[in-house]
């Protein structure tokens, strides 16, 4: 019996540039194939091929041993192929129901039948375990749920083929085991799942075969039980000695000092104070409070009670620009929408933290910006065309360097970053770690959010766990690891909830 | 050193070259850009030499740009706040408005003329920051804050100037109508708002803050520009170069009337979306905007000159807006 998929011999050029080369690929029928790679060794291109987006110059994708052509995302659906990409793409405006079935929604006499779309929509996530109001506003819904939408979304056509790029990048833990179970009944279904990854611990978790792309080549297909190292090996073509260098200089004075600090609802009683030279990891599960407490650190959101300093000095609430001018710098989690202006250059970009301290009597140094840029551009190994290219066509890993150079270029006591290793490959996440390091080296002080276990454990001096709005324990680099934090995380959140019940 | 990656994003090149090729993409495409409004402007300026004899002449020439002139003020005022992201409704109103209290100021109160100028500037200021405050404090859509002061600004030429024209300093005729060793005064501040505005947007703090607001306010905001200040410089500049343009208007006049420049908004917006701004922000020139204007007054003239009517005039000059719009969204999607 031939494959539910076959590509063979997937060529794609973009103006002169090889993107993929000779590229074969199948897929059978209750099979989830991991594609695995860095960022920009074509496994997009190679999916997009699949959804229709694009098509290849030259190679052939059969269906059941018959050769098709793909030229048009409802082509893709029609032949049962359904696609999850990284970037969203519901209207934050619309309802639940309305986005999974957004374009062809159930009609009666020519207009909207609702109540029939509402039902269908609550059916389709009843069978797919999703517990999720219908009549929800997308926009009102964390990432995470996002996400599960986008999955019931592709799943409410008839899909054979179903194509998860990078699902789990935006998930924490739970979420994830819920991904990994829904993937898992696709699969006894009969589905064919292909599966986009960083991570390389999902492969064995989910996969039942990875293959391995790097600069476009197929590098590799391996049963996913294969070792991690051979896999990194094969990704970035040499073996990376340590996935988490962490390297812990002494301590000094504290620099970052926060005091009962809370906002009715979200957060409260969050105290904590990091020193120089110090990691200050802070764990948790999505919707713990950790980006709203990062952020009302910040001053990127008010708060109502408690009060930050930075190296003594009180920050007024709700004022980025306090917090820059007294040397705190964020990083936030959403690098498209908050952290770069897409549509500028990577020199503008680089010297947007700057731009007050650059100016005299209203005029911008632009020359000594531009300077400045340079040797940030340099220093990070940013890989671009120059200062004038525009961030928007840097791949995830360079854009990261950007926001973070940004605030290198200012006068730095404590960097915030909040998941900053998301949708990096492996390659960019050893260098911005690397930068951590550097950072503490210096004298300053890091405040790391992260869903990521292995990273949270591996680079954090000291660990706070959060849930449900509250610090639930502190863990020293000594005593933590994994089943520690995820108990403080799960436990801390139960115990929230009979307080709750309690009140 | 790794290879050449390859994919899906543009991903080419080392950081160790990268510093030696510094002026590339970003500046040549603002660059190709306003060339492309250029070759429309020239190509045009040839199609109207053929068909009309009357059409290279240095009168002639002459003319456009003194009709130009009054759009291209308004229309640098509007290209910051389009810039920003924005968008601002109000200019020609305000600009009717600062005409009015220049002539209600001095012929009426008997103010001096300098003082009677300076006014009215003052008037489309105030405009410009009540705007500013509706966005930056009441967090009204720009689009429904301006489109209320469009109302407001001509509502109050209309009470003070109880619907008359109203008389003007001599001089500021004199501004609208004379010339300097053949160029119009009028040529003359154009160009001065052109060196300004460039000035601004390129080389200020105010300017760089604007492309950075306009392109995404919240990465803005989030790295320490303080953007509801910023909107007070965005359309406080906006207000006083519509009242520039105003009094320019009135000048040309020769009387402040209580309806001038009512509809020229729309001109002031096409001409810089025409000179190759994005209305969703971050992007767009100085030079661009000039260019979008004399697109518009040439067209205006050459259309008259060829005897199009009025009507079928009003016509063209609507496709010719979709037209450049189109090319140039075509443009940015063979570039991205």
């Amino acid at each position: 019996m031939p494959p539910l998929l076959r590509m063979r011999g997937i060529a794609k050029r973009f103006r002169g540039v090889t993107a993929l080369d000779d590229v074969d690929f199948d897929l059978q029928a209750g099979e989830t194939h991991v594609l695995l790679g860095e960022n920009g060794a074509g496994k997009s291109t190679l999916i997009k091929m699949l959804a229709g987006a694009l098509e290849p110059d030259a190679g052939t994708i059969e269906l059941d041993g018959k050769p098709v052509t793909i030229h048009s995302a409802q082509q893709a659906n029609a032949l049962g192929i359904g696609t999850v990409f990284q970037e969203f793409t519901l209207v934050p405006d619309l309802t639940v129901a309305e986005n999974i079935y957004l374009g062809r929604p159930p009609r009666r006499f020519g207009v909207v039948d609702h109540r029939r779309m509402r039902r269908d929509a609550a059916v389709l996530l009843d069978r797919l375990g999703i517990v999720l109001d219908v009549d929800t506003v997308v926009g009102r819904l964390g990432v995470a749920r996002r996400q599960l939408v986008e999955i019931a979304k592709a799943l409410s056509h008839d899909v054979r083929i179903l194509i998860l790029d990078e699902p789990t990048a935006v998930l924490a833990g739970q979420e994830i085991g819920q991904l990994f179970a829904l993937v898992r009944d696709l699969r006894a279904s009969g589905v064919g799942i292909i599966f986009i990854s960083h991570h390389l611990e999902e492969v064995a978790r989910i996969g039942d075969r990875v293959t391995i792309l790097r600069d476009g080549r197929k590098v590799g297909e391996l049963p996913s039980s294969s070792s991690q190292d051979e896999l990194i090996q094969l990704m970035v073509g040499r073996p990376i000695d340590q996935q988490y260098p962490r390297r812990t200089p002494e301590f000094g004075s504290a620099l970052l000092q926060v005091e009962g600090l809370g906002r009715d609802g979200v957060f409260r009683d969050v105290s904590f104070e990091v020193r120089a030279g110090e990691v200050l990891g802070i764990g948790g599960l999505v919707g713990a409070g950790r980006t709203e407490v990062v952020r009302a650190v910040f001053g990127a959101d008010r708060h109502q009670h408690g009060t930050v300093r930075v190296a003594g000095r009180v920050l007024r609430p709700g004022d980025p620009a306090a917090a820059e001018a007294a040397g705190l710098g964020l990083v936030p989690e959403d690098r498209a929408g908050q952290g770069l202006v897409l549509v500028l250059d990577v020199g503008e970009n680089l010297g947007l933290a700057t731009l007050g301290r650059s100016t005299r009597l209203g005029l911008v140094d632009r020359r000594g910006l531009r300077r400045r840029a340079a040797e940030i551009v340099q220093r990070l190994r940013i890989r671009t065309t120059g200062l004038d290219q525009v961030v928007g066509n840097l791949s995830g890993g360079n854009q990261q360097k950007v926001v973070i150079g940004k605030w290198l270029l200012a006068d730095l006591k404590v960097l915030i970053l909040d998941e900053p290793t998301r949708g990096i490959d492996v390659g960019a996440k050893v260098e911005i770690y690397q930068l951590m390091n550097d950072l503490t080296d210096a004298g300053n002080a890091v405040v790391m959010v992260s869903s990521e276990m292995p990273e949270l454990l591996g680079m954090s001096d000291r660990i706070l766990v959060m849930a449900d709005g509250r610090i639930r324990g502190e863990l020293s680099r000594a005593e933590a690891d994994s089943e520690r934090v995820m108990a403080l995380a799960v436990l801390g959140a139960e115990g929230g909830g009979a307080e709750h019940a309690a009140r | 050193m790794r290879n050449m990656r390859p994919g899906e994003r543009q991903d080419a090149g080392t950081g160790v070259g990268a510093v030696g090729r510094l002026r590339q993409t970003g500046r040549l495409q603002q660059l190709v850009s306003a060339a492309g409004s250029l070759i429309g402007l020239l190509a045009l300026i040839v199609v109207l030499t053929v068909l009309s004899d009357n059409f290279l002449t240095v009168a002639n020439l002459r003319n456009i740009s003194v009709q130009a002139a009054v759009i291209a003020i308004l229309a640098f005022g509007e290209t910051y706040v389009i810039v920003a992201g924005g968008i601002d409704l109000s200019v020609g109103s305000v600009a009717g408005l600062a005409g009015i209290v220049m002539g209600w100021t001095f012929s009426n109160a008997g103010w001096p003329a300098g003082l009677a100028v300076l006014a009215g500037l003052v008037a489309g200021l105030l405009a410009g920051l009540v705007n500013a405050l509706l966005i930056g404090f009441g967090r009204l859509p720009a689009f429904i804050a301006t489109l209320a002061m469009l109302s407001m600004a001509r509502g109050l030429a209309l009470v003070i100037s109880n619907g008359v024209p109203l008389g003007i300093p001599p001089w500021v005729s004199t501004l609208g109508s004379g010339a300097v060793g053949g160029l119009p005064y009028t040529t003359i501040v154009m160009l001065v708002a052109l060196a300004i505005t460039a000035f601004v947007l390129r080389l200020t703090y105010a300017g760089r803050a604007m492309y950075a607001i306009g392109g995404n306010s919240e990465a803005a905001r989030l790295s320490g520009v303080r953007v509801r200040r910023q909107q007070f410089v965005i359309y406080g500049l906006s207000g006083l170069f519509a009242a520039a343009a105003g009094i320019l208007l009135a000048g040309r006049l020769a009387s402040a009337q209580p309806q001038a420049g009512t509809g020229y908004e729309l001109d002031a917006i096409a001409a810089v979306v025409i000179g190759g701004a994005s209305l969703s922000g971050g992007s767009g020139s100085a030079l661009g905007t000039l260019i979008g204007a004399l697109i518009l007054g040439v067209l205006r003239n050459g259309l008259t000159l060829l005897n199009v009517s009025a009507f079928w005039q009003q016509f063209v000059i609507g496709a010719v807006i979709a037209v450049a719009v189109l090319l140039d969204t075509l443009r940015r999607r063979s570039v991205s």
